[in-house]
């Protein structure tokens, strides 16, 4: 990998930052992928363009029927696109069936081999591709004290837990070390507790084993805490791509911002570098047309209570107030009557003796609202 | 482990299927006693027994006697008919498997009324009696018969090829009429198999022969098993088919045990050769379930 500052950027290569460039793993370029013939077709994936870099934690995330199965079964060669290229390293591999691509997928309902015992489904990619016999078995005995399943290597998979099984799904993808490793929602048949643990275990594993991983799945908040970074996806579109801090401050659209946290959405009209809103402005960074409709977006915990007529704040009327253990989101309405969530910690609320009905004023963390083209 | 309440469970469950052991008994036990004893008998002059113990039966399931010389030799007839039994059942056991094997995937992957409906296709000469469906394939493959008479119009062939009275006959007979005990067991096995695992199988770096080899045909083996079985044993046994397509020269185990009970009045050889396809048939099971089971292999 070639780090020095001229370094031309070629295709497979990209900026994270002032001169460093970083290689791709995995690009999909213009992927579509249809299902269905004429009016019945169903565009899974709608021009999707993404390029995933070389050891990081990618994360899928999008509501069910976005199309991020589609999405990883074209990089495992499962499907072909119906137009568009899938790359690897650089390298077009949108013809290459899956068993001559150096990418392995941990299935949703672990498909592990019922005939073979742990250490023979670890050992079969490899045996697959004809290492000697010594080899198979050290290295899939070592898969498996990586995922501490060592005690376990002559059991039938069938005796084995459900965290078990995902275990060994685990180690049989990741023995044959390949470039990319796909994870389809691995997670969502655990119950929470096993979820939360095997969260921790596979970032242990990304880490160790320095594989890119590109993980689907439609909670956001797994996805915020395990990724690099996220591709945000809806109805077949890729909408964002950026790390969970950007994604989740920096929402490019309204999808975006409503599918992750919960965000208030005011309506608003933009010029001048403020956002005009019922009973007041809200100043926020340029870069809008002037004079256009927009939305804007604030986040629960960036709303501020203060007294009703504090200079700069925004009047509101609380309406009710939801009691959560250490936070407390007060539910308020504009006097145009849009609804504005705040989440207060709850001692400060107590104290601030709020009530439904009294009269507050409301001002945003600065830098904090984000203003959503309509 | 089992419990007291599950053992009283077991011995009453013996107790209530007391009336259709004693059943089971009287009909299937029963008649192979007699079976047994009459092959330890003589031959009656004009068909029956003799109540005089004789293992000439069993003798003569091997060697003959020259009537002129009364010199012992090997009865060759008999063991070409032994080995022309098993060769044709092996064969159609394979035929089958060959046929069957992509007839039940194709099934397996339809759509569940489609599927339904191709069962109902398979099983359908069932319920056709037996003597006719084999009559019906004489009608295609015997000289003037509808295969000639199309390959002759065809200008394919310039004479009838002779296929009725010749193994291949009995071969299609057999094949044709066992089918469906062959796909219905590889269906069952292949709707219970996880598709999901052949794109694992494929993820792995399996070719599409080692995805068949290493994943597909272990998994599906019971059907396997169960449907050559269900092939194989009566095929051995078959009566009508090679009668009416191999005429009287390609006799199998059956029509020359049926021959020492009719023209051959010979009922001792008849009980003797029946028995010893029992066993032949016992001992081919055996072998054939534990050779299986060892290729599975690493099983607890
Ligand atoms: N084999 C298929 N045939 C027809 N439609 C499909 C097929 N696979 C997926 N789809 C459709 O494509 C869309 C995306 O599906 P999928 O990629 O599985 O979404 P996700 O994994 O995000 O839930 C859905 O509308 C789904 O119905
Ligand atoms: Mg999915």
């Amino acid at each position: 990998m070639d780090r020095s500052r001229n370094a031309s950027l070629t295709s497979d290569e990209t900026t994270a930052g002032p001169g460093v460039t970083v290689s791709i793993a995995v690009e999909a370029r213009n992927a579509v992928k249809a299902f269905g013939q004429g009016e019945a077709a169903v565009r899974a994936l709608d021009d999707v363009s993404v390029q995933i870099r070389q050891g990081e934690f990618f994360t899928l995330l999008g509501p069910s029927g976005c199309g991020k199965t589609t999405l990883l079964r074209l990089i495992a060669g499962f499907e072909t696109p119906t137009s568009g290229q899938i790359l690897l390293d650089g390298k077009d591999i949108t013809a290459d069936p899956p068993n001559r691509r150096p990418v392995n997928t941990v299935f949703q309902s672990y498909a592990l081999f019922p005939h073979l015992t742990v250490a023979q489904n670890v050992g079969f990619g490899l045996q697959m591709q004809g290492r000697p016999r010594a080899e198979v078995a050290d290295r899939a005995a070592k898969m498996l004290t990586l995922v501490r399943l060592d005690h376990l290597a002559q059991r039938k998979t069938s005796q084995l837990s459900g965290g078990q099984q995902q275990r060994v799904a685990l180690a049989r993808a990741l023995a044959p070390q390949p470039k990319v490793l796909l994870l389809d929602e691995p997670l969502s048949a655990l119950d929470l507790k096993l979820r939360k643990e095997m969260q921790i275990e596979l970032k242990r594993l990304q880490h160790e084993t320095g594989i890119t991983f590109v993980f689907v799945t439609h909670d956001q908040e797994e996805a915020l805490t395990m990724s690099d970074r996220i591709g945000v996806m809806s109805a077949g579109k890729i909408l964002q791509v950026g790390s969970p801090r950007d994604i989740y401050t920096r929402p490019a659209n309204r999808f975006v911002a409503s599918f992750i946290g919960e965000t208030n959405f005011l309506p608003g009209f933009y010029a001048h570098g403020q956002v005009a809103l019922a009973g007041g402005h809200v100043p926020v960074a340029a870069g809008t047309k002037e004079g256009s409709t927009v939305t804007l977006a604030v986040r629960p915990e960036q709303v501020r209570l203060v007294a009703a007529d504090a200079p700069g704040s925004l009047p509101a009327t609380v309406r009710d107030l939801v009691y959560f253990g250490t936070d407390t989101h007060c539910h308020m309405a504009l006097s145009d009557g849009s609804e504005v969530v705040a989440r207060l910690q709850s001692s400060v609320s107590g104290e601030a003796g709020l009530e439904p009905g009294a009269r507050v004023g409301l001002v945003f963390t600065e830098g904090a609202a984000q203003v959503l083209e309509d | 482990m089992p419990s007291p309440q599950d053992r009283a469970r077991v011995r009453n469950g013996w107790l209530l299927s007391a009336p259709a052991l004693v059943l089971l008994a009287m009909a299937a036990a029963g008649p192979l006693l007699v079976v047994l004893v009459y092959s330890f008998l003589e031959a009656g002059q004009y068909g029956g027994v003799e109540w005089a113990f004789s293992t000439d039966a069993w003798f003569g399931i091997l060697f003959s006697k020259d009537i002129f010389t009364d010199e012992t030799m090997l009865a060759d007839a008999h063991l070409a008919i032994f080995w022309r039994s098993v060769k044709l059942s092996l064969l159609t056991t394979l035929i089958t498997f060959a046929v069957g094997f992509p007839t039940a995937w194709f099934i397996a992957t339809r759509a569940p009324r489609a599927r339904a409906m191709w069962l109902f296709l398979i099983t359908i000469p069932f319920w056709t009696n037996l003597l006719i469906r084999t009559f019906a394939i004489n009608e295609v493959i015997r000289n003037e018969g509808i295969l000639n008479s199309l390959l002759l119009w065809a200008g394919v062939i310039s004479a009838p090829i002779q296929i009725i009275y010749t193994d291949t006959a009995v071969l299609i007979g057999m094949a044709y009429v066992y089918l469906p005990l062959m796909v219905l067991p590889l269906f069952a096995a292949i709707d219970r198999f996880d598709m999901k695992l052949l794109e694992a199988a494929y993820d792995l770096y399996a070719s599409r022969l080692q995805v068949l080899r290493r994943v597909i045909l272990p998994i599906v083996k019971p059907g396997i098993v169960a449907g050559s079985i269900l092939v194989f044993v009566p095929s051995l046994g078959a009566y009508v088919t090679p009668r009416v397509l191999g005429g009287g020269k390609n006799m199998m185990i059956g029509n020359f045990i049926e021959l020492q009970f009719g023209q051959g009045r010979n009922w001792p050889l008849g009980a003797a050769l029946s028995m010893l396809l029992l066993v032949i048939v016992m001992v081919a099971l055996l072998a054939y379930v534990r050779a299986a089971n060892k290729g599975a292999g690493h099983g607890h």
